[in-house]
């Protein structure tokens, strides 16, 4: 049993003409306690609905099926009620605009500290010594706590927002996309807090983001969606040495790296529409290894060993056609 | 192609030698910081946030100068400054030769049509109720370039075929909202390139789209500067992207630029401490490749309060004594047009 537990996740949000847009198409994968997981794909791809659903914060137009089960308790099926006692207790969450959504007439350490009350975790001196701690985790002096979040630049406001999310001492964080916003020496400072926090504190992460570099950088496996379903599961050397979806290689393909000296391609196309059922592989238009049996058939999320799965027909081809003859 | 980064390409697009077609000498550029009421009564002071902070640099037709840096180092009001859509304080601004630092706006005019701007969202650029055809023609209308209907009409099917929309047809007739993030950017370009520009400001071209369509923009640009004519200042946070699309870099810290050269000696081989310190929190996308990132303590640059000396010292993990008072210019470092400002350079 792992840590955290996403079974056969569906979400469905309504549309303004009557139709629906799946969001997320049957989505399963494990965070085990001190994991870092990366959860990865391009805007759209469902990554963000992913972690909203399994935190219950999805709007009403939203509709969810499927299991998300924390320490093997399942936390969604008795809706607000049970995922309300989790949430930021046991599942906490860091937003990419967390930092401009402090209150800006409450002192930092104040706000670090409501939570605490409202879950009766913590209160008073026992509250503001937690704070402190908090707050010198992230690399913030315990004194700074005292002052607003305006005298904060915006990198301390990010940390803050950690500090906050970790008040009740959770044993998840979801982060999404933690650092996009900021900037380079400011996100190497973040990661480095998230990293040291997950190690230290034995906090599994899952880290939510369109940037496969810091993915690469800060967790040791990933999760890559497409079309609101995951295409590829796996260690995140695996994926970047030995990737098993085109997708995946094709991500890579085009993500410039500072030192590398190949090409760096662009995937032509747009991402199939979610409003109406998808035939076949939802990747197959945009595939430079798309064959006829893409157009029929929907591939599965096919365990390949060692943790790794991916959907793609050429797995299971004959040797000459897979991937692991290249 | 594109992606081809032979050092002999580089270095001839920068030895020629005509006129560069954009040249900046010592720029400055500055706000004024909001006194507040009770700043205006006590007659404070007049504080100035000094964005550009004597800025030099050349650009040539057929090149692609990157300025990166982080946010608030004065990259965009470099830029803008340039446009003149920011008037500079002193310093001086060269097209083709022709010094543009002070022409009034009347006489710009006829220049700006041989200047222009692409910005980072292309959702926000194009006006949503413009299809394609009119948000190309505007400039033109504007200009008073392109003939008559029938010609303008042929120069967007032109512009549109340059940006790889095609056939044209198939998007003259849309509206942004029907278009992905890379091709509204490529509208966008398509509707700057119509005037055939000599200079090509591109700030934060790709940081809004998908990671999927980034590369087929910047190829775009790379093409379109291949050619000759034209000339690329990208702006960009992104060294990676500077890396791999532009000839040259230049870093920006503070209102200054602290190093340049050849995009491929300033990325493997840089001079400076803060592009050294820049350069080592870039996340690599290879896993196995978890270097140490050195980063950088102390507050984080502040444009109303530039430290005395070199402004990076506060920050700098090997200033001496003499960087609290010496502010340290260009020079030359390492190889042939490669220069760095800091005192352990060129020694």
């Amino acid at each position: 049993m792992s840590l955290l537990e996403v079974r056969d996740l569906h979400v469905w949000f309504d549309l303004s003409d009557g139709g629906q847009l799946h969001a997320v198409q049957g989505l399963s994968f494990d965070v085990d306690t001190g994991e870092r997981i990366g959860l990865v794909g391009e805007s759209g791809c469902g990554k963000t609905t992913t972690v909203l659903a399994i935190l219950g914060l999805l709007p009403p137009s939203a509709s969810v099926a499927g299991d998300v089960r924390f320490e093997g308790e399942s936390i969604l099926s008795g809706g607000e009620e049970t995922v309300q006692s989790r949430r930021w207790k046991d599942i906490a969450m860091v937003f990419q605009g967390a930092m401009n959504a402090l209150n800006p007439v409450k002192t930092v350490e104040a706000q670090i500290i409501e939570p605490m009350e409202l879950h009766g975790t913590a209160e008073g001196a026992a509250a503001r010594k937690i704070a402190g701690e908090l707050l010198e985790m992230v690399g913030i002096p315990a004194v700074a706590g005292s002052r607003y979040p305006h005298e904060f630049s915006g990198g301390m406001r990010q940390r803050a927002a950690l500090a906050m999310a970790l008040a009740c001492g959770p044993k998840v964080l979801l982060a999404d996309e933690p650092t996009t916003a900021l900037d380079v020496m400011v996100q190497a400072q973040i990661l480095q807090v998230l990293t040291g926090l997950a190690r230290d504190l034995g906090l599994a992460l899952v880290l939510v983001t369109h940037d496969l570099p810091v993915v690469a950088q800060v967790c040791e496996r990933a999760a890559v969606m497409y079309a609101g379903e995951i295409v590829e599961v796996g260690a995140m050397e695996e994926l970047f040495h030995a990737p098993c979806h085109p997708y995946t290689r094709l991500l890579f393909a085009a993500t410039p790296d500072l030192y590398g000296e190949e090409d760096v391609a662009s995937i032509p196309g747009a991402p199939p529409r979610l409003d109406r059922e998808i035939v076949g592989c939802p990747f197959r238009e945009r595939c430079d290894r798309a064959f006829d049996r893409c157009g029929r058939e929907r591939p599965g999320l096919l365990p390949l060993g060692d943790g790794r799965a991916a959907a793609c027909h050429l797995n299971d081809e004959p040797v000459d056609a897979g991937f692991r003859s290249r | 192609m594109s992606g081809a980064r032979t050092d002999l390409e580089r270095a001839g697009a920068a030895s020629s030698d005509e006129a560069p077609l954009l040249e900046v000498r010592d720029l400055v550029a500055r706000y004024p910081v909001r006194r507040g009421i009770v700043g205006a009564l006590t007659r404070a002071p007049r504080r100035f946030v000094r964005a550009v902070d004597g800025v030099s640099f050349s650009l040539r037709a057929g090149e692609m100068l990157a300025l990166v840096g982080e946010s608030g180092c004065g990259k965009t009001t470099t830029a803008h400054t340039i446009l003149r859509l920011v008037d500079p304080v002193s310093g001086a601004i060269a097209l083709d030769g022709r010094d543009i630092t002070r022409l009034s706006q009347r006489r710009l005019q006829p220049l700006r049509r041989r200047m222009q701007m692409i910005y980072q969202d292309p959702y926000e650029s194009l006006d949503p109720r413009f299809r394609v055809r009119q948000a190309i023609e505007e400039p033109m209308l504007i200009h008073g370039v392109g003939g008559n209907r029938s010609g303008r009409r042929w120069r967007i099917a032109e512009a549109l075929a340059r940006v790889e929309l095609t056939p044209p047809e198939m998007y003259v007739e849309r509206f942004p909202h029907e278009l992905s993030g890379g091709q509204r950017q490529r509208v966008a370009i398509a509707a700057s390139l119509v005037l055939d520009p000599d200079l090509l400001v591109a700030d934060e071209p790709v940081s809004m789209l998908d990671v999927s369509v980034r590369a087929g923009v910047l190829k775009l640009l790379d093409r379109l500067r291949g050619v000759g004519t034209l000339g690329v200042l990208m702006i960009t946070h992104d060294l990676s992207t500077a890396a791999h699309f532009a000839n040259r870099i230049a870093v920006m810290y503070l209102g200054r630029i602290v190093e340049e050269g050849p995009a491929r000696e300033v990325i493997r081989n840089p001079q400076h401490p803060y592009t050294k310190a820049l350069l080592s929190v870039v996340p690599k996308r290879d896993p196995r490749d978890r270097s140490n990132p050195e980063i950088l303590t102390g507050e984080p640059p502040n444009p109303t309060d530039v430290p005395p000396g070199c402004r990076f010292h506060p920050r700098c993990p090997v200033a001496q004594d003499r960087c609290r008072t010496i502010d340290p210019e260009l020079r030359p470092a390492g190889s042939s047009g490669h220069r760095a400002a800091c005192v352990l350079v060129g020694h």
